[in-house]
This record gives C-alpha cells, structure tokens and sequence, in this order.
C-alpha cells in the first residue's frame, strides 16, 4: 500500500499478542517458575508437577467458559456451584444406574452419567443466560443468585452428604478422568483440546466474532444484524457446561462428591480469566490468558507451599496479582494513550 | 418511480412526540439533505427509514411497495444501508471485522464453515481504495481517527448493493480535509445510482451536494425545497423557526 501519512504504523512492540496483558503475564509466568525452579528445585519433580498441570486444569476449563462470557462484558458467579451440583447429579446416576440393566452394555452407565452431569451445567447456564439475554437482569445478581440456588440444591439433596462413586465401572471412570496418557495427567489433555476448540471458535467463527462484538459495543452489535440475545445465551450455557465438565473431573480425582464440592472456585476462576488479560468491561480475552492466568495462580499456589508459607497467605498473594495485572495493563494503555 | 416516500410518519416514544405528519419522497441517485436543530428529529426518522424502530403513524413504501420493516436486517435486505450518527461500529474490532460484522464471509474447511481472513481483508482493502481513505482492514477501530472510523462505516454500506443510503451526520467531529473526502464519497455514490439521505448540521455540505433540502422542526417538516430554489440564509431561519415555513 501507499505511504500513508496519517496512518501511524505501529512498532511491533506493541501491536497485537506482544502487547497484550496475556503476553506479559506469560513473561511473569515463565520467570516465576524460573525462580521456583531455582528456589525449591523440587518444584520440577515428577510428581510436583503433575499436582501443578492437574490441579490448574480443573480451573483452567471453567475459566474458558468463564472468559467467554467476560468477553462479552458478562460475568457467571455461578461457575463453582454449578461444578458442585453436575458432580452430584453424575455421582448419583453413577451409582444408581450400576446395578441395572443399563450396566450390561459396556459404558452405558458412564456415558449417561456423565451426559447427565454435563445436561445439570447446561441447564444451569440456559436459565441464566435467558435471564440476562432475555429480561435484560444484570449478569451479576443473576448469576449470584444462581450461586446460592444451585449450592442449596447440593446441599438439599445429598443432605450434606457426600456421594461416593461406586459402581461397576467406577474405575473406567477414574482412568477416564484422573488416569494419564503419555505421561501427561488427563485433565490436562482435556484442557489442552477445550483450548484450541475454544480459540477456533473465537478467531475463526462468526459466532466467536459475535462474541468480541458484543462486548466491544453491544448496541452497535444489533444493529447490524448480530443475534445478541443468542449468542449472550449461547455464552452462558458453555459456562455451565465447562463447570459440569470440570467437576466431574474433579469428582474422579476426589473418588467422592462432598456437598461442598469447588465451593468458593467462581473467584479464582474469574481471577484466573482476569489476571490472563479478559477485561471485565468486555471485548477483550482468550483461552491463552484462561490457561495462563489459571496457571499463574497455580504456581504461586504451589510456590508458597513449596517454601512453607502460612498457606494462609495465599488469598492474599492471589488477591495482589490480580491487581497488579490489571494495574500494570491500565498503566501501559495510558502510555500508548488510549 | 420514486425510491422513498414517507406519509405521515409520526412517532412517539412515550410521552415524547418526537415526529408527526412528516412526508417527503426520495428518488432514485437523489441527494436529499435532512436538517433540523438538535432534537428536532433526524435521527429518529432515520431509524424508522432503516428499520431499528418501528412508526407509531404513517405509511413507508419503498419502490412503491408499502414496507414493515421490523429489524435492521429487513431494511437491508430490501436495499437500506445506514451510517449512524454514533457509527455503531466496535472498537475493539478491526475494520475488516467491522464492515463484515453480521454478514461475515466464510469458506469451508473439513464440513464446517470458518471466516474466511483473506478474502475479508481484501475485499475491505478495495472499498477503501474505492473510498480513497487511508485504512488499513486489519487495523483495531480503537486506534483510528475519526475519518477512518467514518470511512469504515461508509465501506460497510458498500458491501451489499444498496439502493439508498441514509446518513447521520457524517461529517461531524472530522477535519475540514475529511469532510471534503466524504462529499466526493457521497458524490460517487450517487453516480452510481445510489440515493443519500444525508443529515447535517452544516450548511456547506448541504449546499455542496444535496439536489433538496428538507427541515424538520420539533418533529415537523417546515420545508422541502430544491437547493437550486433555496439559500442557507431561509434555511438557517427555518431551522431556527425565525421562517415559519417556505
Ligand atoms: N430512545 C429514545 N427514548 C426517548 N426519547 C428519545 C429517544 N431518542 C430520541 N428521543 C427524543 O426524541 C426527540 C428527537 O430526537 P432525535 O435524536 O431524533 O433528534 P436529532 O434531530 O437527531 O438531534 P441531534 O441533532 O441532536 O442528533 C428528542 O426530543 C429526543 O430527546
Ligand atoms: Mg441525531
């Protein structure tokens, strides 16, 4: 093209993924593990590390959906209830239907269990995003009162039990979400494809470019032509399903399904999508912050274990990180002046 | 033929009577200005012509057929491209992204359709070329000037093959040098056969291309003169209501 005089090419430095708060905090990822490396050289055991790429993927998969519905400038406190709830409900489908008929035909019993369990997280996220798509509620309340129905139904109906996974085939079940393949643990393996169908989705669909639109101007969105409401369903229901899908993970690692199952998870979830560079006021995010800010977390996590901090300490540490990484990103965005 | 004709448009959002009994016609490749004082009701007719709200009175025909639009898309779809007054464009988005937004082109890759980048990108380069405006398709919306954000909401109209365009005040809030970029634009299109409804608060641009000038004051037309017949001071009087009517 032409030498356009008011057109300001961007140095590389800081245009597109360099620029990004994603970017950066890979950086501080990567030095941090570094540090912990050197520090705690136990921390690059086999089995610290396998506890480490395990333990963040249960995160990690929820803070897909978690940040798919940022990006449109929504927000899902539901998230950790719902894993609750989805475990429960594969728990108990697990059990009851083990010893009937169902069990004759191989992984009959699994596979209904486990669509069950994901159906209770769609289901969840389906009525929030109608509520917020179709009645204009704010994402906020919805989805925390939504917190409260769904973890008083776990309660309700275990009686604050917890639902152990018994059954025939409990130890397909265990390979299937707590084994690992080539080495590698399986919720990571789950993690690793949800994130690049997750990207193909955003980058590469129309759909996913709704979804940017969305939270980039919403108004401008339907105007032209963009099916808001669906898609701002749409959003919802994959977060619900990403929470299913991780808690009934985490219900295999466990062997059990306590009531109280991810109680409490919506905030490191949402902290994970927000310190990977989502923008709560919309319009911006992806599934490499999701894995990168959840592995953050992770790591200090892990770090201050390693050198036998108060693990109290790690609400704090966790809390400082997520300012630090929205302060850092406000103040480069005012140095490029926008 | 006549492309547009309004009878008795009248709308009220609640209480408010934004428009009543406004009735004009537009004709195939004429250039119409739309002026009035702020509030008076131009973007509001604007949104009935492209479909956005419906009119609580009053009959709309396109190509003499009465039309309901009752969305956006049916506007289009009938031949109805809008820049609107806040651009409705997203920032966070490139300009590519932009003008493709709700009507993205897609190829086919293993049963499943995917955005097709290139022919996006390309097909962007060449309504900017056409549109002589120094844009770049893959660059973010948020960091570009007020002429190429108006330049990407101009391309976005030339997508499809519009019969009308109707415009909200494109040239406010650009330099002297862009206005001047979009009066050659809006003189092309017409050229082409496209009609412009063009809603301004400056005279000159009014002046410079329109082929009729209508008022509207508090929701009502005042006048709808052909500008070989007029001059900015009547104009200016009935906007300002110093002229009841002309
Ligand atoms: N969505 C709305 N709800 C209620 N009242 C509205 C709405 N939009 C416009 N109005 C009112 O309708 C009247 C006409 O507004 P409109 O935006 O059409 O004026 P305009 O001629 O485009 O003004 P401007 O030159 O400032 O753009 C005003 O009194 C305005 O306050
Ligand atoms: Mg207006």
């Amino acid at each position: 093209m032409s030498d356009f005089s008011n057109v300001r090419q961007v140095s590389w430095h800081s245009r597109g993924f360099l620029a990004s708060q994603t970017a950066y905090v890979t950086l501080a990822l990567a030095l941090l593990v570094a540090a912990i490396s050197v520090v705690a050289p136990e921390f690059l055991s086999f089995g610290n590390l396998s506890n480490v790429l395990t333990d963040f993927s249960y995160i990690g998969i929820v803070a897909f959906g978690s940040t798919l519905v940022i990006i449109t400038g929504g927000i899902d406190l539901s998230v950790g209830s719902s894993m609750g709830l989805s475990a429960i409900i594969a728990a108990m489908l697990f059990r009851a239907l083990g010893p009937t008929a169902v069990a004759a035909v191989p992984g009959a019993v699994l596979a209904i269990s486990v669509v069950g369990g994901l159906a209770v997280g769609a289901t969840i996220g389906l009525i929030n995003g109608l509520l917020i798509a179709y009645t204009g509620l704010a994402p906020f309340v919805t989805t925390l009162g939504m917190l409260s129905i769904v973890r008083g139904l776990c309660y309700a109906i275990t009686n604050g039990q917890g639902v152990d996974i018994t059954g025939p085939e409990a130890n397909l079940f265990f390979r299937l979400s707590d084994g690992t393949l080539l080495g590698l643990p399986v919720p990571l393996l789950y993690l690793l494809a949800l994130g690049v169908m997750m990207g193909l989705l955003l980058h590469h669909t129309a759909r996913g470019r709704y979804v940017f639109a969305i939270g980039g101007n919403e108004r401008a969105a339907a105007l032209t032509g963009v099916p808001v409401q669906r898609v701002k369903t749409g959003v919802y229901v994959l977060s619900g399903l990403t929470a299913a899908l991780s808690g009934i993970l985490l219900g295999g690692w466990l062997g059990s399904v306590p009531a109280n199952l991810a109680d409490g998870y919506e905030l490191r979830i949402i902290a994970a999508s927000v310190i990977g560079g989502a923008n709560l006021l919309g319009g911006v995010g992806g599934p490499l912050g999701a894995i990168v800010g959840s592995a953050l977390i992770e790591v200090i996590r892990n770090g201050l274990v390693l050198a036998r901090v108060n693990t109290y300490w790690q609400q704090t540490v966790v809390g400082a990180i997520i300012i630090a990484a929205v302060l850092v990103d406000r103040l480069r965005s005012r140095r490029l002046g926008q | 033929m006549t492309l547009l004709t309004l009878e008795d448009v009248g709308k009220s959002y609640g209480a408010v009577q934004a428009l009543s009994n406004v009735s004009f016609q537009v004709g195939p490749g004429e250039i119409v200005g739309l002026m009035g004082d702020n509030g008076a009701g131009k973007s509001t007719l604007v949104k009935i012509i492209a479909g956005v709200f419906r009119q609580s009175e009053g009959t709309m025909r396109f190509q003499d057929k009465e039309v309901h639009f009752h969305a956006p898309v049916d506007a289009r779809k009938a031949g109805i491209e809008v820049v609107h007054q806040d651009l409705a464009i997203a920032d966070n988005l490139s300009a590519a992204a932009n003008i493709f937004l709700g009507r993205e082109l897609h190829r086919r890759i293993a049963g499943f359709r995917w955005l097709d980048h290139a022919a996006m990108a390309k097909r962007s380069g060449e309504l900017f070329n056409e549109l002589k405006s120094e844009t770049r398709p893959g660059e973010l919306v948020r960091r570009m000037s007020g002429g190429q954000r108006q330049a990407v909401a101009i391309a976005r109209t030339r997508l499809a093959d519009a019969k009308l365009i109707l415009m909200d005040e494109p040239t406010a809030a650009i330099s002297v040098r862009q206005i001047a970029e979009v009066l050659a634009l809006i003189l092309r299109l017409r050229d082409a056969g496209i009609a412009v409804l063009l809603i301004s608060h400056r005279m000159p641009d009014v002046f410079d291309v329109c082929d009729r000038v209508v008022v509207l004051r508090r929701g009502r037309l005042v006048a709808n003169k052909a500008i070989a017949s007029s001059s900015p001071q009547e104009v200016t009087g009935l906007i300002t209501g110093a002229l009841e009517t002309a």
